[in-house]
């Protein structure tokens, strides 16, 4: 958070001066602040205020419920659902009839609910490594470009700009036919191999606005490392874009996996969304007969709920971007916040989403 | 400094290709378990162990246009030479030049694609823009939360409910193919209509599912547009309102929607290995997937190629255009070295 987003503040940090003194140079903070207060405002600005800025927007209350019920799905579920095993119960069963099945059966007699649970924790991995992945390379891409300016930044951007331009899905297929991977975090990563190429060029422009700013020039004049600046002063303000967009790549990596691992081009060694639905798609006949649609559907809503959810989160945290709303929040946790031009999705959310 | 940006523009299309040219040869010679090992180890298991490794390295010429005996910069430039020339090798599964096969396949990509891309932004602008007017109202929440939900399904889910219900339930639609066997191919009306029907259900899948996220950015746009003061001013000059919602509503609006045409297209051409193998539409997607299922590498990298190529050309058009219509682009700021 940058000094300026608080310009009614009096917390001492050197700035504010009393009336009576004629040479601003002499003055003194008028106090202290103890270790623990320090702590506590970190506190407020970087945990509670954002939190309360994310409830008070009732999408990212829905998006953060959904997102929080299948992180414990692939959690706790696990340990309360027994695995499917194979012929446990009857070929085909409709959903909502036997309670041991709740979604019902495939033509191998597995249990359908118990497939989608035990497949939560690889998704999972697979979702935080992608995300991950992207974000980090993006980040450091982005602000190091963007701060650093000149021949660095050309061959970043150049670089950037290739890796924008050649059409993802392709080449991450040829990659996974090529390198065979097992492990959900590789697989992650192979999915968003240049999917951090879009984010890292809107993080460098967002840098560009900010290296201008009065505080980066005064950090500057005093001599601290460029790391340092880009660390504490510049990073901070992009934290908000970068977390929409850390929401955005995980269902980049959904979208790309499912369909990858429905395909049948990602080698797998255990149940999985995508996997299910191949199976209904191909083997089960389940195009044919109206008995087996339940099959098909289930991994289907499953992904298009979670995916639903990450939408509704992102939107609503676009919210902190809105500098307005986070000082209210920092200063008054009780301050209405309806605004009228929240309404506007910022560019990131839309940038790359698809 | 405007020729300067097209020349620049250019070489950067010339250079995406070439790279990525080069990073399919590296991926064909170098990875372990590629097309060579591959060729090597299907003529052992053929022959036996006593095959002329002379025979394999020629196969392997045919086939994927790198020449193993040679040193890897000759390769290189061998391959490379082959591919501006048009020549992406033979496909070891229909046993024909990849590039006849593929050269075949593009224009109904194409076709499917570029409909597709022409709906998804006319819905999304339309509907968009009338959301902005009426900001607020039920309508607008209500397409708001219906737009975000389509957006959150992912295109092939879509495929496979519409080819699953339509297509082999209610027999609506073909469920796969280009056109029937029985119309006479030629610009007559039966053959386009029936075209367009196999087509309706891919395009259908895609534009469902897309214009959400377009419509979104689109009203938002708007509602940002609408409240600039130059608005403001060109009312109280009493400029005809329709006046004002195209010329300056309209089109400050849909020019960042550039950026997002610009992502879509990469997307639906990478998309269109998934689509088309679910619709069985034989484009270029198509093959593609037929060449990973069958370890047919030089169709697999062929197909790989010019589906970057074609989003290459598709975006270096829309950047051209862009300038065009956008007098500030390729005035980039920031340039200097700095720090």
């Amino acid at each position: 958070m940058k000094p300026t987003d608080e310009p009614d503040r009096t917390v001492p940090d050197g700035g504010s001066v009393t009336e009576e003194i004629d040479a601003p140079f002499e003055t003194v903070s008028e106090g202290t602040m103890s270790r623990g207060e320090r702590y506590q405002m970190t506190l407020q600005e970087w945990v509670v205020a954002p939190v309360q800025i994310i409830w008070s927007d009732w999408r990212a209350r829905v998006g953060s419920f959904i997102i929080l019920l299948y992180v414990l799905m692939g959690t706790v579920g696990v340990w309360l659902v027994e695995p499917s095993r194979t012929a446990e119960g009857p070929r085909l069963l409709a959903p909502f009839q036997n309670w041991a099945f709740p979604l019902g059966t495939d033509t191998q007699g597995n249990d359908l609910f118990a497939q989608i649970v035990h497949a939560t924790p690889p998704m999972l991995e697979m979702i935080v490594a992608g995300a991950v992945f992207a974000t980090v390379m993006a980040t450091l891409v982005g602000t190091f470009s963007g701060y650093k300016g000149g021949s660095a930044d050309r061959l970043l951007m150049t670089v950037t700009d290739i890796l924008m331009t050649v059409p993802g899905l392709p080449l991450t297929i040829v990659l996974a036919v090529i390198l065979q991977p097992r492990s959900p975090w590789v697989v992650g990563i192979i999915l968003t191999v240049n999917a951090w190429a879009g984010l890292a060029r809107a993080i460098r422009s967002q840098v560009l606005t900010y290296r201008e700013e009065d505080f980066v020039e005064a950090s500057r004049l005093m001599g601290i490392s460029t790391s340092t600046i880009l660390l504490k002063d510049i990073l901070p303000g992009l934290m908000p874009y970068i977390l929409v967009n850390f929401v955005n790549s995980a269902r980049t990596v959904i979208f790309s996996s499912v369909g990858l691992y429905f395909l049948g081009i990602l080698p797998f060694s255990q149940a999985n969304w995508g996997v299910m639905m191949n199976f209904a798609y191909n083997s089960g006949g389940a195009l044919y007969t109206l008995s087996a649609i339940h099959w098909l559907l289930a991994p289907m809503i499953t992904i298009v709920i979670l995916s639903f959810g990450l939408i509704l989160f992102s939107q609503g945290t676009d919210r902190l971007f809105n500098p307005q709303v986070r000082a209210r929040h920092t200063s008054s946790p009780e301050a209405e916040n309806e605004e009228e031009d929240l309404n506007v999705e910022s560019d990131a959310n839309i940038r790359i989403s698809q | 400094m405007i020729d300067n940006y097209y020349v620049e523009r250019t070489a950067q299309a010339v250079f995406t290709v070439f790279a990525v040219a080069s990073l399919s040869f590296g991926l064909i010679r170098l990875m372990p378990g590629g097309p060579i090992d591959f060729i090597r180890a299907q003529m052992i298991q053929e022959q036996g162990t006593d095959v002329d490794m002379q025979r394999i390295n020629s196969m392997v010429e045919s086939y994927t246009n790198v020449r193993p005996s040679d040193p890897l910069y000759v390769q290189y430039v061998d391959y490379m030479t082959e591919l501006l020339q048009g020549n992406m090798g033979v496909s070891m599964w229909y046993n024909e030049p990849v590039s006849e096969i593929l050269a075949e396949a593009l224009p109904w990509t194409v076709f499917v694609m570029a409909i597709s891309l022409a709906l998804t932004f006319a819905i999304g602008i339309t509907l968009g823009a009338v959301m902005a007017y009426i900001e607020g109202s039920r309508f607008d929440v209500s397409t708001t939360l219906v737009s975000t939900f389509l957006n959150s399904i992912p295109y092939y889910v879509m495929a496979v409910l519409l080819v699953y219900l339509l297509g082999y339930q209610l027999s609506w639609f073909p469920t796969g193919g280009r056109f029937a066997s029985d119309v006479t191919i030629g610009m007559n009306i039966e053959f386009l209509a029936n075209a367009f029907h196999h087509a309706f259900l891919p395009i259908v899948s895609v534009v469902v599912t897309g214009f959400g996220i377009q419509a979104l950015a689109m009203r938002g746009n708007s509602i940002r547009v609408l409240g600039e003061d130059y608005i403001r001013v060109a009312r109280l000059r009493g400029l005809p309102p329709h006046d004002i919602a195209l010329r300056y509503v309209g089109r400050n609006a849909i020019l960042p929607m550039y950026t997002g045409m610009m992502i879509s297209i990469g997307f639906l051409f990478g998309g269109s290995v998934i689509l088309e193998e679910i619709f069985t539409y034989p484009g270029i997607g198509y093959y593609m997937f037929r060449g990973i299922e069958s370890r047919d590498y030089p169709l697999m990298m062929g197909a790989f190629l010019l589906i970057t190529v074609a989003v290459v050309i598709g975006i270096y058009i829309a950047d051209l255009t862009y300038g065009k219509i956008d007098p500030r682009a390729g005035t980039g700021s920031g340039d200097r070295e700095a720090y």
